[in-house]
């Protein structure tokens, strides 16, 4: 077995060396009664070559290649070439959290600008090493609310991600004093705010934007209602890739941020693994989950990083640490700052730019076909909208093409009943959604 | 580069036990500090759609980043790796981490584009061969374990702690039982009592006996009405097996717990030890230990769980279903705790971890037998010069103290430094915390016996060292790119993001 270097011989001076006369010898500590019966029902190992054949032949059927008129919270996008080179770097891969800093600066010092760039993207000053993923960092964004503020009730917008508030539901299900109320969404797609006052002391208010069905909230009007409450405003995102059209949510009056950074260099994967953003204001720091990189100095006085704050954490706090977190997202959070260095701020926007031209063109296609959009308000690349009778027939069609266009929003939403759900990225381009555009004609 | 000694190189010294050989060590500042506004590593092909961008309130001007050319990304992220160490880079025995080799072929198969590149809301038709690793991974871990079923969904180790631990709620909600408390041994990791916490419960500590064990005895003491279950690491992080679990589980069960048990170690006992027959309700797996998946610097790991029948109901949905030649998503049932993940877990990791457990395959056992033939190993060639507090048979990893240096003013962290200077990457220091100054050693089954034996001269060079020459200890590291960092500082004055 190539994964196991021991010889014959190497076994037999090994066993001399400890004492004992074979390998079995060394489990006499572990009672008969707790070994299996018989060997768990495991198939032979396989060589690389065969492995590969059969783990080709499942990806072959898996639908990667698909084309996908659908975000949802997994965005496709283009990787560059340079950013699964130098992440998968194998002393980035194969490293363990930077516990012994003096051998860990290379993740250390990635994850302090991982840190830097997040803020600057989310408009906070502190952001966490890495959480999950997009629900688990709004979980933790509302339990560290409600340590915050010492209240128990949570508004969370309707429009968040629906798999996401099943997440957080989950979460706060030990919590029976904890009050979560959904806040309604109003026909134009944005979150009706006019419940917000009448909430006696909300801890927090739990915002998307784009929300769930693609479209721009005013956070600012949400961050008055909330702040205006007592309680404080915690804003989310799946699609990253929008905040390089709009005003970050930090600057619109969030207090904390949390979003799925999937769409900077990660592959979709099935789903997972995502990225965990979480940023909360420089007040909260003592507060956040997760790790935290910061900088300090050696004994020569030269810059280096180290994992900080971890008096807040289960390693040290046990029972009343902030979270029990310990493995993040930290090879994640390493790709998307490659990510977020190879296209810029410069390139950033001008990518935000495409995406959302290509939104709008597609959105001017489909309403020539008789699609109503479901509202005016603002979108990035997702949107929702109405088709016309004869769609789900020609959608039909297009599956038969391996095309997936859009997803039906009844499920989730009644009050969008005759909605569907659709979205767009640089992956199809003009080319695809042209492609679409004629089969839907 | 200059060190803290003052040499301007530290030449490799041809005596040296280790395999530490200092060398070329280029700087790189920080991100921002390069780069010039203009410039860009990435060049979009024009859209050729007309231009429509947002206006009005919400529009803004996107995050101030740096500008760079490709190959400024590329040097930065090449020198920033090179302070790396990682499994690749030398042997890593990092107790209760399992660092072991990280199979290349796992990459290639997790990149195929075909999964890669998979959007989890396609329909079941579209997407079988992911629905079918999903499937097929469930059922190979659940045989490994010995128990009934699995989800994937955790996305980490204390996430699939957190998992078994509102499993174990619920049902006990569901049951009615009233029951609050959470018996956890002090061997035990922070994450244990820091779930048990949030999903609820209260910590009582179940205190070591003499020989590193949890002893019947002291469960019963502190079992009585309000005892939901015990949370046990078997082996525990002592390295020691826990051989009194059958029965303390019995007494469990009988007061009407449930067993929850931390996969962290289950390194030294795949293949071996049946779950089912030791009394576990619910386990969680650590893939980025046990099965070989990288550990990324922190992640992403997966940290799926297998459970009993007893708690089968309670497993977060969707589950997968496998019906008539086809796999398809189905809701969690109506006892399910509810959803973890946004989708179906690490898809990417436990992808990695099926190929490895089909690489493996029946010869799992062979892994755990070599992972404790290792630490024992180790434990025989260090005994004489490190300290032993519990010396007993050990598993999969073996704890020493730094009780025979203190003498000399040496400390655990001294010699954990030192073992950098000679090209290891240091154990687990003090913890688990039972022990003063504990050295927490896990070879894994992946190192060949001349590591080990590398590893066992750096090991007993820095003994002799802390008798003839202890201040090389303080000092050290000293080839690395960097000494030791002022951690106080850092805390004291958190600068958490660059200017």
């Amino acid at each position: 077995m190539r994964y196991l270097p021991h010889t014959p011989d190497d076994i037999a001076d090994m066993l001399r060396a400890i004492g004992v006369q074979s390998v079995d010898d060394l489990f006499r500590s572990v009672p008969e009664s707790c070994r299996f019966a018989d060997d768990p029902d495991l198939p032979p190992p396989l060589d690389e070559w065969s492995l590969l054949d059969r783990l080709s032949g499942l990806a072959a059927a898996a639908g990667g290649d698909w084309r996908v008129f659908l975000g949802a919270g997994s965005q496709a996008h283009r990787i560059p070439a340079v950013v699964p080179a130098l992440a998968n770097r194998s002393e980035f891969l194969t490293a363990y959290t930077p516990y012994q800093p003096e051998v860990s600066q290379g993740t250390l010092q990635a994850i302090f600008e991982y840190q830097t760039l997040m803020s600057r993207l989310t408009g906070l000053g502190v952001t966490n090493a890495s959480m999950y993923d997009g629900a688990t960092a709004m979980a933790e964004a509302v339990l560290m609310a409600l340590r915050i503020t010492g209240r128990r009730t949570v508004l969370v917008s309707r429009l968040v991600h629906p798999h996401w508030r099943e997440v957080l539901s989950t979460y706060l299900a030990p919590m029976p004093d904890v009050n979560l109320i959904p806040v309604p969404s109003a026909p134009d797609g944005t979150t009706y705010l006019g419940t917000v006052p009448e909430t006696r002391e909300p801890a927090v208010l739990v915002m998307a934007s784009p929300n769930f069905i693609g479209v721009i909230e005013d956070l600012s009007a949400a961050a008055d209602a909330i702040h205006r409450a007592g309680g404080l405003l915690a804003s989310g995102f799946s699609e990253p890739l929008a905040l390089g059209v709009m005003k970050v949510p930090g600057r619109e009056g969030a207090d904390i941020v949390f979003g799925e950074g999937q769409s900077l260099g990660l592959p979709q994967s099935f789903g997972g693994p995502g990225l965990g953003i979480l940023s909360a204001d420089r007040k909260f720091m003592r507060q956040i989950p997760g790790r935290l990189v910061g900088e300090t100095v050696d004994a020569a006085g030269r810059r280096g990083f180290v994992l900080t704050l971890s008096t807040r954490e289960q390693h040290i706090r046990r029972g009343r640490a902030v979270s029990n977190i310990c493995s993040n997202a930290g090879h994640a959070a390493l790709t998307a700052a490659v990510y977020m260095a190879t296209l810029g701020g410069s390139g950033f926007r001008s990518l935000a730019g495409i995406n959302r031209d290509l939104a709008e063109y597609f959105k001017a296609g489909l309403r020539k076909r008789g699609f109503k959009p479901l509202s005016a308000a603002d979108t990035f690349n997702e949107f929702a909208i109405i088709p016309p009778d004869r769609f789900p027939e020609r959608r039909q069609a297009l599956l038969q093409k391996r095309i997936l266009c859009g997803m039906p929003l009844d499920r989730y939403y009644p009050e969008y009943r005759n909605a569907w759900l659709f979205g767009v990225t640089e992956v199809a381009g003009k080319d695809g959604i042209d492609q679409v555009l004629e089969e839907l004609s | 580069m200059t060190h803290p000694d003052g040499n301007a190189t530290i030449p490799a010294d041809p005596d040296s036990p280790g395999i530490g050989a200092g060398g070329l060590v280029l700087d790189e500042p920080l991100l921002w500090e390069r780069g010039r506004y203009g410039r860009s590593a990435v060049d979009l092909p024009p859209s050729g759609v007309p231009h429509r961008p947002l206006t009005g309130p919400r529009a803004g001007d996107g995050p101030d980043w740096p500008d760079l050319s490709e190959l400024e990304v590329v040097r930065h992220y090449t020198r920033l790796s090179t302070w790396n160490f990682g499994v690749d880079t030398g042997m890593y025995p990092l107790g209760s981490c399992t660092m072991k080799y990280n199979p290349k072929i796992n990459e290639t198969v997790a990149a195929l584009a075909g999964f890669a590149a998979a959007h989890p809301l396609l329909p079941d038709d579209a997407c079988q061969g992911a629905l079918a690793v999903i499937y097929e991974t469930e059922k190979l871990l659940a045989a490994v374990s010995g128990l009934a079923a699995v989800s994937l969904q955790p996305a980490a180790g204390a996430h699939g702690e957190l998992c078994g631990m509102l499993m174990i709620a619920t049902y006990h909600r569901h049951h009615n039982t009233g029951k609050t408390v959470v018996l956890i041994p002090d061997t035990a990791h922070g994450t244990n009592p820091a779930t048990a916490a949030m999903c609820g419960f209260t910590e009582v500590k179940v205190p070591v006996g003499p020989d590193g064990r949890m002893e019947p005895e002291t469960v019963r003491r502190l079992l009585d009405d309000s005892v939901a279950g015990i949370m046990v690491t078997n082996p525990n992080t002592l390295g020691i097996f826990e051989s009194h679990l059958p029965e303390i589980s019995r007494m469990i069960h009988d007061a009407g717990g449930l067993v929850y048990a931390d996969g962290a170690n289950l390194n030294a006992v795949m293949g071996r030890v049946d779950m089912g027959k030791m009394g576990v309700d619910v386990l969680h797996f650590n893939l980025h230990k046990s099965m070989s998946t990288p550990h990324g610097g922190g992640g992403p790991g997966s940290g799926p769980v297998a459970v009993a029948e007893s708690l089968v109901p309670y497993l977060p949905g969707p589950r997968i279903v496998h019906e008539d030649g086809r796999y398809r998503r189905v809701d969690g049932s109506a006892l399910s705790i509810g959803r973890l993940h946004p989708f179906y877990g690490q898809f990417g990791i436990f992808l990695r971890a099926f190929a490895y457990l089909l690489s493996v395959g029946n010869r799992l056992r062979d892994v755990s037998g070599l992972a404790v033939l290792n630490a024992n190993y180790l434990r025989a060639r260090l005994r004489e010069a490190y300290d032993l507090p519990f010396d007993t048979d050990c598993m999969h990893e073996v704890v020493f103290t730094d009780a025979k240096q203190r003498g000399s003013k040496v400390t655990t962290l001294d010699i954990a430094k030192r073992l950098i200077d000679l090209g290891y990457h240091p154990p687990t220091i003090y913890f688990p915390l039972v022990v003063g100054g504990a050295l927490m050693i896990e070879p894994t089954e992946t190192e060949c016996k001349e590591e080990l034996d590398g590893f066992v001269e750096a090991m007993l060079a820095i003994a002799r060292e802390a008798e003839s020459d202890p201040d090389s200890l303080h000092r050290a590291p000293v080839l690395t790119k960097v000494g030791r960092l002022d951690e106080t500082l850092a805390a004291r004055k958190p600068k958490l993001t660059g200017d």
